[in-house]
């Protein structure tokens, strides 16, 4: 049985604590093995053991009873559009999409779960659920990490903790983030002026796929940098507390909008969706940014009959690969313009009905 | 006054070398001073680099450090910013260990112990919660409680001493 390319995410179902500006929250584990050289350092054999012992491990019968059926894709199996769009859904790394033969990606049916297999460690154990559920995601995630220690030997140390080939994620291995809907705050123009303030309390701010990537459609992730020191719970809530912090600073800054600029905010937001249900060229970027209008516009009760999932489902459906599998083909950038714009009112047509 | 060196224009830069100990004031024009400026060359980062690796050099052994497992050497991983292999912790700790300090703030593991792979360290750990509970019982003066919970650490304490 092969990928199923066009399941919803879990993520994607849009619904939860603060989803009107919390998209989604993930939890990742990195973890290696025992007596096994780093990703980095390790030949064909080596890639192999972790393999076989990560698919060994979850075909054991307490994993499936704690956290449901998982599958594992070897990477060679899935054709570089099957991986990019993996990329495109937030499940892998473009690292290890662009990697060798060698790694292979476990994931739940429901994609809420994904183990990316030598990728820069040899686990990398993610939980991905919508809106404001990082304490969620952390019991999920601990759960499946307990269950892969219980036949696969971690390398740990009692002082340095996790052993990773990073010494930026030795420690508890964690990466705690949050990706956030924030227009109001880069439409008054305090976005730049919030974000900033986070790097000083030892947050990473990115753009929607991650690791130098701008932010664009208004969408900022934020995670913890530091994997040292404290325990996951208490980087979990501090992440938690600040993601929340966040999501007033931009409640304000809609209400502020609203008050002051009622018409322009509902016109903008109208405008927006009426050219992504009837424009007939769409760009990526000028589409995630009406987008980000129509969202807006949905949070806000401007578009009371549209939701959230059909935006997530938008964001994701019209990234390139995306588009180039439901084509069939490969295109040139104008081709997959046109194409995006007919994805677009096919998706939001759909939904009217 | 003339500058010293070209003879031409007026000196207006005085400028004192030390070579060996022996000490020479010259008085040089503007463009003169700028032409031998870089043997008065100074760059902060070159000196902040000297420092640095004094202050490594101290504290590692004089050969070069390597991995004795994967043959990762300290330089490499300082090219790549990647470890080999898990062993390289220990391998390359008296550099890594200062340089995990910076960048994390802290060289002490707080937070989850695998079940196998902790080895005593959950036990340790439980230890360590009971006996704080322990104080707080007795100065709450709950006795038969705290009698409770210091039979339990005496059972956690055999069970350490039999994991070592």
């Amino acid at each position: 049985m092969g990928l199923n390319v066009k399941q919803v995410s879990k993520w994607m179902e849009g619904s939860g604590p603060q989803a009107d500006i919390v998209i989604s929250s993930r939890i990742r584990l990195a973890r290696n093995l025992k007596g096994i050289p780093f990703p980095n350092r390790m030949n064909e054999a080596e890639a192999k053991t972790v393999v076989h012992q990560v698919a060994a491990t979850i075909q054991a019968a307490p994993l499936i009873q704690a956290v449901g059926q998982l599958k594992l894709y070897p990477l060679g199996e899935l054709s570089p559009l099957e991986r990019q769009i993996l990329v495109e859904k937030h499940l892998i790394s473009p690292d290890l999409a662009g990697a060798g033969e060698a790694g292979a990606v476990v994931l739940r049916e429901d994609e809420a779960v994904s183990i990316m297999v030598n990728e820069e460690d040899h686990i990398r154990l993610q939980c991905l659920l919508p809106a404001l559920m990082l304490h969620e995601a952390w019991r999920l995630a601990n759960v499946v990490d307990d269950a892969l220690e219980n036949e696969i030997d971690y390398a740990f140390d009692q002082t340095r903790g996790y052993l990773t080939a990073c010494p930026t994620n030795v420690g508890t291995g964690l990466r705690a983030s949050t990706m956030l809907h924030m227009p109001a705050l880069v439409l008054t123009k305090q976005a730049g002026h919030v974000l900033s303030a986070l790097t000083k309390v030892g947050l990473a701010v990115r753009g929607l796929y991650g690791e130098g990537t701008e932010a664009r459609g208004n969408i900022f992730q934020i995670s913890n940098q530091i994997t040292m020191g404290r325990s996951e719970e208490e980087r979990i809530n501090n992440l938690s507390a600040i993601t929340s912090r966040l999501a007033d600073q931009e409640r304000e800054a809609r209400l502020l909008l609203r008050k002051q600029s009622r018409w322009q905010l509902e016109d903008r937001v109208g405008r927006a969706y009426g050219t992504l249900a009837n424009a007939r060229i769409l760009n990526s970027q000028e589409a995630l940014q009406l987008i980000s209008d129509v969202r807006l516009g949905v949070d806000m009760k401007i578009l009371p009959d549209l939701d959230q999932r059909l935006l997530n489902k938008l964001m994701v459906f019209i990234q390139p690969a995306f588009l180039q599998y439901t084509a069939g083909k490969e295109m040139s950038p104008f081709e997959r313009d046109v194409h995006r714009a007919a994805v677009v009112r096919e998706l939001i047509a759909g939904h009217a009905k | 006054m003339l500058c010293e060196r070209c003879q031409e224009r007026t000196a207006t830069v005085h400028v004192t070398q030390i070579i060996n100990g022996q000490k020479t004031e010259l008085s040089l024009c503007q463009e003169c001073a700028r032409e031998i400026q870089p043997q008065f060359d100074f760059s902060i980062p070159k000196f902040l680099a000297g420092l640095f690796d004094n202050e490594l050099s101290i504290k590692a052994p004089a050969a070069a450090v390597q991995c004795r497992q994967c043959g990762l050497s300290y330089e490499q991983f300082h090219q790549t910013g990647r470890l080999g292999c898990p062993e390289c912790y220990e391998r390359l700790a008296p550099r890594l260990d200062p340089l995990i300090r910076r960048i994390q703030g802290s060289s002490q593991h707080r937070g989850k112990v695998p079940l196998r792979a902790g080895g005593n360290l959950r036990v340790k750990r439980e230890i360590e919660e009971l006996r704080s509970q322990l104080q707080q019982l007795v100065q709450r003066e709950e006795f038969e409680k705290a009698a409770q919970v210091r039979d339990q650490i005496r059972s956690l304490e055999k069970r350490l001493a039999e994991l070592e």
